[in-house]
């Protein structure tokens, strides 16, 4: 097995070297391989969002160790970091944050955009696909304000497989749906991470959700409470 | 295959779109400003390449004289230069002046020469005794000196035999039509009865009454001038070098040399400093329109926070988010100047058909030269792109966290 992530001691204050100085996240160890579909749940400021920054180089740590796709990050250039980003991993964020301006197609196809520069006539197809997979290939001309929550956060999803990364960053992704929809965003992220084996970690409050993971790790107060694995049904 | 723009002016371009109200106004400041400056530019230059025109319409551009010669020229209080030349005692002929005029018309610069002779004399006719200014002239040459032709009322401007044109004033003065007989008288006793062969209007009613124009030979045999030349006359290729055309001129002659520019020395400052206020204006307009286009900008990088934060979780380099701003900086520039090149040609139309001369034609021609409007566009795109750069750079130093978070 090899990891997608692997975190050691991993720490995050905010405000360094000033008296308001707070940690965040004291010492986290946590290692996801190829595959994995983990939950990551905990209270409310107990700094899920903040390791999923650092996890997903948005954020440099204050202490520790952070290996994404076996490169340890701390000696990489903020160019280098943002390089690597785009290409191993794909965000979902609780408010679907999709690009106003854009159509759907348009909002799965930046990633490539971003990547090569300019998009193709390979890149166009493969996000029509991508959006058929989420069954919104008949809204993939209309702008995000034009969809229901449901069917942005699939547009989301849509674009954060765009580049195929290794892995899959999800912030509470289905932290404003109601019940069904939710259901229905979970099993798609599910479905993706079973045909292309790229690693999840997903943020939820709903521990029906988090039962259906393979993993769940416990974040409380900035620490790793619990890591267990889900017993298969 | 379908045009693909590549990510930043995509994205640039998008979110000008996006921003309907807030590109509506920067673009709209920027026309503005585009179109006063070139419209003022546009404007202050044709005039004054009207008055210089006029200036030099009836003058030629560089004078050779004799020595001891004292010929001034002045300023009315129109601001228009004439010729007051002093009752010279005794005309004298520049030496060897058809050696001078070769080595003149060989200098750099100098597209043609004309010999002239001229004195003072009396026109006559019945009862009327008018003082002109007799001008003798090699018609063919003069023509390349003073555009003659273009001033005709009557006639032709050729002289032959005892033919000679005048001017409108001096006909009407002694009731002359073309063909009619003149009487000129001189100082040194002398007369001669000369035919109208063409009467001209120069626009300068002085000039009108006291050229009289005729050949060459003709006037150095009644001014006692044989085979003399009181002065020559000098065309130059840029008006505004004349006066080191005539440097050098003198430095090669010895002679008396007045350039244009030395007789209406008070007119040429006039209109340089018409030129500096004009520039001040331009750059304090500049200066407006960037400080719009920053401000619009910098507004806009705090609206689009969030669409950076996003751009940049997905990999986009903060070079690429500078480029974003700066593009859009340009493309106002751009635009802008396109849209105020148009608004300043509507202008120019207008005011040429408002504002006109004396005469009736337009006061400046409704034109806009394509190089100016060019400059106009690469200045502006400049200018955008500087303005954004300020905010520019703020966008690419955003951190995407705090945006994604909020
Ligand atoms: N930029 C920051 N500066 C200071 N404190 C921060 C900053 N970002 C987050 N925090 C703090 O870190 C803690 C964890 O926040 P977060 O990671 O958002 O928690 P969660 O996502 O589990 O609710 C909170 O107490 C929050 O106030
Ligand atoms: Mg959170």
């Amino acid at each position: 097995m090899t990891a997608v992530i692997e975190l050691a001691g991993l720490r995050k204050a905010y405000n360094q070297g000033t008296p308001v100085e707070t940690e965040v996240l004291h010492g986290i160890d946590l290692r996801l391989e190829e595959g994995e579909f983990a939950a990551l749940i905990g209270p409310s400021g107990s700094g899920k969002s903040t390791l999923l920054n650092l996890i997903g180089l948005l954020e440099r740590p204050t202490g520790g160790r952070l290996s994404v796709g076996g490169r340890d990050t701390a000696r990489i250039s903020e160019a280098e970091l943002t390089a690597l980003r785009g290409r191993s991993i794909g965000f979902v964020f609780q408010f679907h944050h999709l690009l106003p301006a854009f159509t759907a197609l348009e909002n799965v196809m930046m990633p490539t955009i971003i990547a090569r520069g300019v998009a193709d006539e390979e890149a166009e197809a493969d996000a029509l696909a991508l959006l058929d997979a989420v069954g919104l290939k008949a809204h993939a001309y209309k702008k995000p304000a034009q969809l229901s929550g449901g069917q942005q956060q699939r547009v989301a999803i849509a674009r954060a497989l765009a580049l195929r990364p290794r892995l899959i960053l999800a912030d509470e992704p289905t932290g404003n749906l109601d019940t069904h929809t939710a259901d229905e965003i979970f099993a798609l992220l599910r479905a993706f991470n079973r045909d292309s084996r790229c690693a999840c970690l997903i943020v939820t409050h709903d521990p029906r959700l988090a039962a259906r993971c393979d993993r769940i790790v416990r974040l409380v107060d900035g620490r790793i409470a619990e890591d267990r694995a889900v017993p298969s049904l | 295959m379908k045009f693909r723009l590549p990510f930043a002016p995509l994205v640039a371009l998008r979110f000008l779109r996006e921003g309907r109200m807030q590109t509506f106004l920067i673009l709209a400041g920027t026309t503005g400003g585009v179109a006063v400056i070139v419209f003022l530019t546009q404007l202050i230059s044709q005039l004054q390449n009207q008055i210089v025109d006029r200036v030099l319409g009836s003058q030629a551009h560089v004078v050779l004289r004799p020595l001891e010669e004292a010929n001034r020229r002045a300023i009315d209080d129109q601001g228009f230069a004439s010729i007051i030349e002093p009752r010279a005692q005794r005309l004298r002929s520049i030496d060897q002046w058809e050696n001078i005029a070769r080595l003149a018309g060989g200098m750099p610069g100098v597209t043609a020469v004309s010999p002239v002779v001229t004195g003072p004399a009396f026109a006559v006719r019945g009862q009327a005794n008018k003082s002109v200014a007799l001008m003798g002239v090699d018609a063919e040459r003069y023509r390349r000196i003073v555009r003659m032709e273009e001033y005709m009322v009557a006639g032709r401007f050729a002289v032959e035999g005892t033919h000679t044109v005048i001017g409108t004033e001096l006909a009407k003065d002694l009731g002359l039509r073309l063909d009619d007989k003149l009487r000129v008288a001189f100082p040194n006793g002398r007369d001669e009865l000369l035919q109208v062969g063409g009467i001209f209007d120069i626009g300068n009613k002085d000039l009108n009454r006291r050229w009289v124009f005729v050949t060459l030979p003709l006037a150095q045999s009644l001014l006692d001038l044989p085979g003399g030349v009181s002065n020559l006359d000098v065309t130059v290729a840029d008006i505004f070098e004349a006066q080191t055309v005539a440097d050098r001129l003198r430095g090669a002659t010895g002679l008396t040399v007045d350039s244009w520019m030395q007789t209406n020395a008070q007119l040429l400052a006039a209109l340089r400093n018409q030129s500096v206020s004009n520039n001040l204006i331009r750059s304090f307009v500049v200066i407006i329109v960037a400080l719009g286009i920053a401000s619009v900008l910098v507004v806009s990088v705090v609206q689009k926070q969030k669409e950076i934060g996003i751009l940049r979780a997905m990999g986009a380099s903060r070079g690429m988010i500078l480029q974003v701003f700066l593009i859009q900086g340009a493309v106002v520039g751009a635009v802008g100047s396109i849209f105020g090149s148009m608004l300043a040609f509507t202008l120019l139309n207008v005011f040429s058909a408002i504002y006109r001369n004396a005469d009736g034609q337009p006061l400046f021609a409704a034109e806009l030269e394509f190089r100016f409007i060019l400059v106009a566009a690469l200045v502006a795109t400049l200018v955008g792109l500087l303005s954004a750069l300020i905010p520019a750079r703020r966008a690419a130093k955003m951190d995407p966290v705090q945006a994604i978070r909020s």
